[in-house]
């Protein structure tokens, strides 16, 4: 890929405020046509039929509008599984940066158990001068905290390992993400009550599904900035999310954010656990694996236009997705138009937070000719996404864990948006 | 004055800040020995956590024929669900095969997960002889333990795993 060609101008790839300046201008041109009288008296010969009659009554929980039910999460059952594997998140039919709830990926391992919290403990063992349960009650009245934080599963983008580029929706190849408002206790203020050993190197975390799934974590970030969330976007967790509590650790695999937590045991050393051997590991060409890699790295991708969504003839677009990192604040998110030869910083659109999902805009007149569009992030470290080439030249083939890579659409004359390989 | 204002302001922010991460309610309860010993499941690559009991490579065939054979399919060669045999040596060959025997570096990793999570439709059903028994007849498939082998907390942590030494941490990194 080029770097940057000043020569050479990013294809239609717009000045957000030169386009501002623009359409009010076009708005004052518009606006001297109103004013003027209707002739007829009863208005609602020409209203559309629900301004005419009442509207429905009030509800007690409200559920999105009939028309948007294409907007849903995918998954595959598997016979017999029903509750395995994972389902999708559909970013390409959401807006903003938060994920409903009711939308938020999904990965169990055996199903989603239906806890009652009344018989539900969090306990913490181990390296302790204090083992100590607390229930959800207890921990209710506990100090809480509220953040907005990403969740990505380490196998998302993982389709990109193929040699052939998958032609699906973002949701279906990037849909294990998910970004919502968590409400909890600072894991930190738990493990000072149960006064942790100086010893106690990693913590082991499970969880009271039907596979006791369990993860080792870094003491470090247990103390940093770990907490156990109670509370999604609001409301209680969902149970798919993990209800009454779950770990959530910022910027880590989604895997080691144990739903169902319900126990903490300090050791010096991790456990090898099925998920941090078995999956969730980097093979290398060389036949050695990278294990205990927590890290979800930059990464952006953009969802208007993106496959499933092909152009209406040419003219002004926004070209709109989005950008994360696991180490902290994107920085920066550039797009190019043309293959990347050529690049443009794409505003961000405030706020900016760490470790959360960053919507990044940026108006795009499209001249009807093709385009290879793309977008690449930076975060506050300095690390930049790679290119699929880039990531894919680290690893044994058949490695799909960790994808960063950048994604790349084509936009054919006709409108029609694909994945390509640059 | 104003410098000691700001000064003393700055230090009761940082005062406060300690005091909201670090002060719950200290509404824990203590657990006992015996209710740590009911939900410790946990098993360490060094054998701490593995509970008494043993099983051999021939009572190991006899469970896994009634219990895990219709969904990993005969000797652990898989379908439709994992495989979980064979694939050793293969991780360098540019076509991997990723098994538990050929992959995991830990024996215990096997007993570990298949005491808390199989069989799928019923998990944490196994007797601790009963898991014992499996451990010892899926690594016989490979040689990895002898025919006659009988596994305990003494014996399993001292198993091989071919792929051993193949696993580099990334974890305590800077970035």
């Amino acid at each position: 890929m080029a770097k940057d060609n000043k020569a050479k101008r990013p294809e239609g790839l717009l000045d957000r405020r030169s386009l501002l300046r623009g359409s009010l201008l076009a708005a004052g041109v518009a606006g001297a046509g109103l004013g003027t009288a209707r002739a007829d008296e009863n208005i609602g010969a020409g209203a559309p039929g629900w301004m005419k009659t009442p509207g429905r009554p009030f509800s007690s929980y409200g559920v999105p509008a009939k028309w948007e039910e294409k907007v849903v999460r995918s998954f595959t059952v598997a016979p017999g599984r029903a509750g395995t594997g994972a389902s999708r998140t559909p970013l390409h039919l959401l807006e903003g940066t938060i994920t409903p709830s009711g939308l938020h990926f999904e990965r169990h391992h055996n199903g989603v158990p239906d806890i009652d919290p009344g018989q539900h403990e969090l306990m913490i063992h181990g390296l302790v001068k204090r083992p100590l349960a607390f229930s959800v009650e207890a921990l209710k009245r506990y100090p809480m905290e509220s953040h907005i934080y990403f969740l990505e599963c380490s196998g998302n983008g993982g389709a990109y390992n193929q040699p052939q580029p998958p032609q699906q929706t973002v949701g279906g190849t990037n849909g294990l993400l998910s970004c919502s408002e968590w409400t909890g206790v600072r894991l930190r203020t738990l493990l000072d009550e149960a006064q942790p050993a100086s010893d106690a190197k990693w913590v082991v975390a499970e969880g009271a599904d039907a596979a006791a799934m369990m993860r080792s974590v870094p003491i470090e970030k247990c103390i940093g900035d770990a907490m156990v969330a109670l509370y999604q976007n609001g409301e209680a967790l969902r149970p798919e999310q993990g209800y009454p509590m779950r770990l959530l650790l910022p910027g880590f695999e989604g895997n080691m954010s144990v739903k169902w937590l319900r126990r903490l045991q300090l050791v010096q050393e991790p456990v090898n656990a099925r998920d941090e051997t078995s999956h969730y590991t980097e093979l290398m060409p060389d036949g050695k694996a990278r294990q205990y890699m927590f890290l979800q790295a930059v990464k952006s991708i953009i969802l208007k236009p993106s496959f499933g969504m092909n152009m209406k003839g040419p003219g002004l677009y926004e070209v709109s997705g989005l950008a994360w990192s696991g180490a902290g604040r994107v920085a920066k998110v550039e797009v190019s138009s043309d293959s990347g030869h050529s690049w443009r910083i794409a505003p961000l659109v405030e706020p900016v937070l760490p470790k959360a999902l960053t919507r990044f805009r940026l108006p795009w007149e499209w001249d009807g000719r093709p385009a290879i569009l793309m977008s690449r992030a930076t975060d506050e470290t300095g690390d930049v996404q790679p290119t699929r080439a880039q990531w894919m030249s680290q690893f044994a083939p058949g490695q799909s864990y960790h994808f960063n890579g950048i994604a790349c659409w084509s936009v054919a004359s006709d409108g029609t948006v694909k994945n390509v390989y640059v | 004055m104003s410098t000691f204002r700001s000064a003393f302001f700055a230090a009761a922010a940082l005062c406060l800040n300690v005091a909201v991460l670090a002060q719950g309610p200290n509404l824990g309860r203590p657990l006992t020995a015996e209710e740590i010993e009911k939900i410790d499941i946990t098993i360490a690559p060094d054998g701490s956590g593995l509970p008494a009991g043993s099983g051999s490579v021939s009572s190991g065939a006899a469970v896994y024929k009634q219990k895990c054979q219709g969904c990993h399919g005969a000797e652990g060669a898989g379908k439709p669900m994992e495989q979980l045999t064979g694939g050793i040596g293969t991780l360098a060959s540019g076509k991997p095969v990723k098994t538990p025997v050929s992959y995991w570096p830990s024996a215990t990793t096997l007993f570990d997960y298949v005491r808390r999570a199989m069989p799928f439709n019923s998990p944490e059903s196994l007797s601790n002889d009963e898991v014992y028994a499996l451990t010892a007849y899926l690594l016989s498939i490979d040689s990895i333990v002898d025919k006659d082998a009988v596994l305990d907390a003494k014996s399993l942590p001292k198993v091989k795993m071919p792929n051993r030494d193949g696993f580099v941490r990334w974890w305590p990194r800077l970035h």
